[in-house]
């Protein structure tokens, strides 16, 4: 891992200074228009200041987001407000609550489908080529309809997205599981039965141990589907909290570094998430010699 | 309420046909007739607990509802699906992947690039692309062109993340045998290693599939002219006209499950020789 | 060194630097190989037989002494196309036809198309695969594929062939009959062959010289001259001559690792 370290930092610096300079780039006509207008010269070293120091620019610098993401977060904190309405903690905690729920209940469901899926052929033949099928379809179009929908029955708040984390928590899940639990060789599974195992003992002794290193590659990928479809359910009814919100009002407004302040937050978020079960994958299965 | 025992007797009719078709030999044709049947069965019972519960359409619209609306908006679903998955999605899509190949290709001989990178691009494709829909659609308008840069973006680092393995996974012993023969890079890249990692490429095409009539569809929810599906699905949701909702995901579903069954189709005649394409268990 | 020889090694040493200290693959080999030779290699793993193959063929890079392959270095031969390798694992691309993968290195080595074609012709009759062509690897079995790709190697105009342990990974039936084959081939092509195994049968079978090496420093302990006839049916693995030189060999290895015994 250390051996990565100087080529990611490479290319992480590389892609900073691309960003520095594409902001000069974006920036500058706005730059140029103001000069015109009052009759100055914009010297190089001015433009490039300038430019990196808009307030509503087309790319925001990368300080300039940094500054905005300490204003509405450390600062905050250190203010006591720290889950005051306008401060990203507070939007990332709505955001977050609906993406944990949603991704519990869409494990959950996941896996109790997965066995069902293998325990019995008649669920296997029926609706695996439809979790199978359902995968190319697009199905995050009908967030908005799923949040309307259940406003008008009374559901509303963080279920309605947790819904939709859910839902698309649990096809990854469920593909997952099926692959890990079907994973012990005919060898393994014929030695069980050379022992007498109960259904019940061959899986837990040895069909889920198994699926393990595929639970949580699906995990990750569930884990990260489930926040995009919390930002998404935050958008459809205007909705004032969560990181989506904070995206779509930055979009209404012209709010560029407030977009691309949400937009870091969402991906250090994701990263978290997704690096928490990476970290859980790392110690169980190196408890179970399997890493 | 006799729609609903209609609803009770469709269910156990269906899952009873399956249970026979299943528990019989495994053929071709009950392969595809029996998640046929679970499907139908599903429809079945959704126009029976629609009728029955006297469901309101603004919650949920029977089947045959859904079906006269789609009848009925032919024209309007066309021209958001040209819209969409034509321009926004489909442009993207080429763009995007073809990007990704490319930069693969090129940081192939790099390997500290390689190694610089693909952390990076693993990370990048697992965080919420999305949110990036209204920065693009600042920079690139209300129109498909926007949607198109949103595609790219989602499937670009998958698509080179897929591409970088494949282009790895040669083994040791096939590369001797081309210093065997004294070939050069080029000679090495086009008979062995490209071969070689098109199974990889091909999974980088088919999820970019995905990501890219998702990605379409959903930076339309931040701005779009009047066209479009993710346009016509949230004014839809808006004026409550759910079926129209449904008649678009419809075309979505179509349009998602054609595209990736496209790529496969493509992807079975090129990597024919790949023993996952070969054995049917 | 006269100019039949197509090897001539001295004092080659290879040794690796390793977490835990140096490995010594070659220490001080010295061997002549020449024209029309059918030498094989045999010793326990580590003994450096595969190394000092894959030095000949510009594989690996030895760490001293001197290995001239056609009276250059290896490299030159190398990039001149000196040799075919066979590999113990066949090595066929799935996406290639037979034909296709004979054709592969004379794609690369820039052969006109008729001629392509006339050369796979003749390779695949030689190795008893003639009407192959068509097919792909995996239709056909372990034994068959490995005959294809000695063919492969045999396509091109290299008059030396370097054979790591091509038949290893085959049931003893179908090693007996690879091997008659391997004989006859020699015969008519008149290459020199380098032949790496395992199986002292099988070395002693085949060659008009047999390398016995042993590891920890990999080095040779005996060469055997083989007193065989040229022309060898099968049962004279049941002769006392046969017999004779086996024990030699079983001697020198016996000899070669006896410290670890």
């Amino acid at each position: 891992m250390m051996r990565n370290l100087l080529p990611v930092l490479t290319i992480v610096a590389t892609l900073l200074a691309l960003w520095y300079a594409a902001a000069v780039a974006l920036n500058a006509q706005w730059e140029r228009d103001q000069a015109a207008r009052a009759g100055e010269t914009l010297t190089l070293p001015a433009l490039i200041t300038d430019t990196w120091s808009q307030d509503k620019p087309k790319l925001p610098a990368p300080h300039q987001v940094a500054v905005e993401i300490w204003n509405t977060t450390g600062a905050m904190v250190l203010e006591g407000r720290g889950f005051s309405k306008r401060s990203l903690f507070y939007h990332s905690w709505i955001t977050f609550s609906a993406t944990a729920l949603g991704f519990v209940l869409g494990t959950a469901l996941g896996v109790a489908l997965a066995i069902g899926i293998v325990y019995n052929r008649t669920m296997d033949m029926s609706v695996m080529p439809w979790v199978i099928a359902s995968q190319t379809i697009p199905i995050l179009a009908i967030a908005p309809m799923i949040i309307v929908v259940l406003n008008a029955v009374g559901i509303s708040g963080l279920l309605p997205k947790a819904m939709i984390s859910m839902y698309l928590s649990f096809f990854p899940v469920v593909v997952g599981m099926v692959k890990g639990l079907r994973s012990p060789t005919p060898m393994q599974l014929d030695q069980m039965r050379t022992w007498n195992a109960s259904a019940s003992q061959t899986f837990w002794r040895l069909r889920l141990p198994s699926s393990l290193p595929y639970l949580f590659t699906s995990l990750k990928v569930g884990m990260a589907a489930s926040l995009v479809g919390a930002i998404v359910g935050e958008l459809p009814t205007g909705a004032v909290a969560g990181l989506g919100a904070r995206l779509l009002a930055g979009s209404y407004y012209g709010q560029t570094i407030q977009i691309w302040s949400a937009l870091i937050m969402a991906a250090t978020l994701a990263a978290v998430l997704v690096g928490l079960i990476g970290l859980i994958q790392r110690i169980t299965l190196k408890r179970m010699g399997m890493a | 309420m006799g729609w609903l025992a209609l609803g009770v007797l469709a269910w156990a009719l269906g899952w009873g046909i399956n249970s026979r078709l299943s528990h019989g030999p495994k053929t071709r044709t009950t392969r595809l007739l029996v998640p046929v049947i679970f499907g139908l069965t599903i429809v079945v019972i959704w126009e029976c607990l629609v009728r029955g519960l006297s469901i309101s359409p603004v919650l949920l619209p029977a089947p045959t509802a859904i079906a006269a609306t789609f009848a009925k908006s032919t024209h309007i679903l066309w021209a958001d699906f040209v819209q969409t998955a034509l321009k926004g999605a489909l442009t993207g899509y080429i763009m995007g992947c073809g990007a990704a190949f490319l930069t693969a290709i090129a940081i192939d001989r790099f390997p500290f690039l390689q190694r610089g990178l693909l952390p990076v691009g693993n990370f990048v494709a697992a965080l919420p692309i999305i949110g990036m829909a209204p920065i693009l659609v600042m920079w690139f308008g209300f129109d498909w062109q926007s949607k198109a840069a949103v595609v790219v973006v989602m499937v670009f680092f998958p698509m080179l993340v897929n591409t970088v393995q494949g282009l790895t996974d040669t083994d040791a012993m096939q590369r001797d045998l081309m210093r065997t023969y004294a070939a050069g890079y080029w000679q090495t890249l086009f008979k062995l290693r490209l071969p070689a990692a098109m199974p990889f490429i091909f999974n980088g095409l088919k999820i970019a599939t995905t990501l890219a009539l998702i990605g379409a569809i959903v930076a339309e929810f931040f701005g779009s002219p009047i066209k479009g599906m993710g346009f016509r699905i949230s004014t839809s949701v808006g004026q409550l006209a759910l079926d129209l909702v449904w008649a678009e995901i419809v075309v979505a579903a179509i349009a998602g499950s054609g595209f990736y069954g496209a790529v496969a189709l493509v992807e079975k005649a090129v990597t024919f020789w790949h023993p996952s394409q070969r054995s049917r268990a | 060194m006269s100019s039949n020889t197509v090897i001539s090694a001295r004092d080659l040493s290879l040794t690796f630097q390793t977490g835990d200290g140096p490995v010594h693959a070659l220490k001080d080999v010295s061997l002549e190989v020449e024209k029309g030779d059918f030498v094989s290699f045999i010793g326990p793993s580590g003994c450096g037989k595969t190394t000092f193959l894959r030095c000949m063929a510009d594989l690996e890079h030895p760490t001293g002494g001197s290995l001239t392959v056609n009276g250059a270095s290896a490299e030159e031969a190398r990039k001149s196309r000196a040799y075919g390798y066979v590999f113990q694992a066949a090595g066929l691309y799935p996406w290639r036809t037979i034909g296709g993968n004979i054709r592969l290195p004379l794609e690369i080595m820039g052969y006109a198309r008729d001629d392509q074609e006339a050369r796979v012709k003749r390779v695949l009759e030689l190795v008893d695969l003639a009407g192959f062509e068509r097919k792909y690897p995996w239709q056909l079995s372990g034994g068959m594929q490995q005959r294809a790709s000695i063919a492969r190697a045999l396509a091109f105009d290299a008059d030396l062939l370097l054979m790591d342990e091509p038949f290893g990974a085959l049931d003893e039936i179908v090693r007996d009959h690879l091997n008659e084959q391997l004989l006859h081939l020699w015969d008519r092509t008149n290459k020199t062959i380098c032949f790496v195994t395992h199986s002292i049968p099988e070395a002693v079978y085949l060659s008009t010289k047999i390398v016995v090496m042993s590891p920890r420093p990999g080095r040779i302990t005996d060469v055997i001259e083989s007193t065989l006839p040229r022309v060898r049916p099968l049962d004279i693995r049941e002769t006392p001559e046969f017999l004779d030189i086996a024990h030699r060999v079983r001697e020198g290895l016996r000899a070669g690792h006896s410290d670890d015994l």
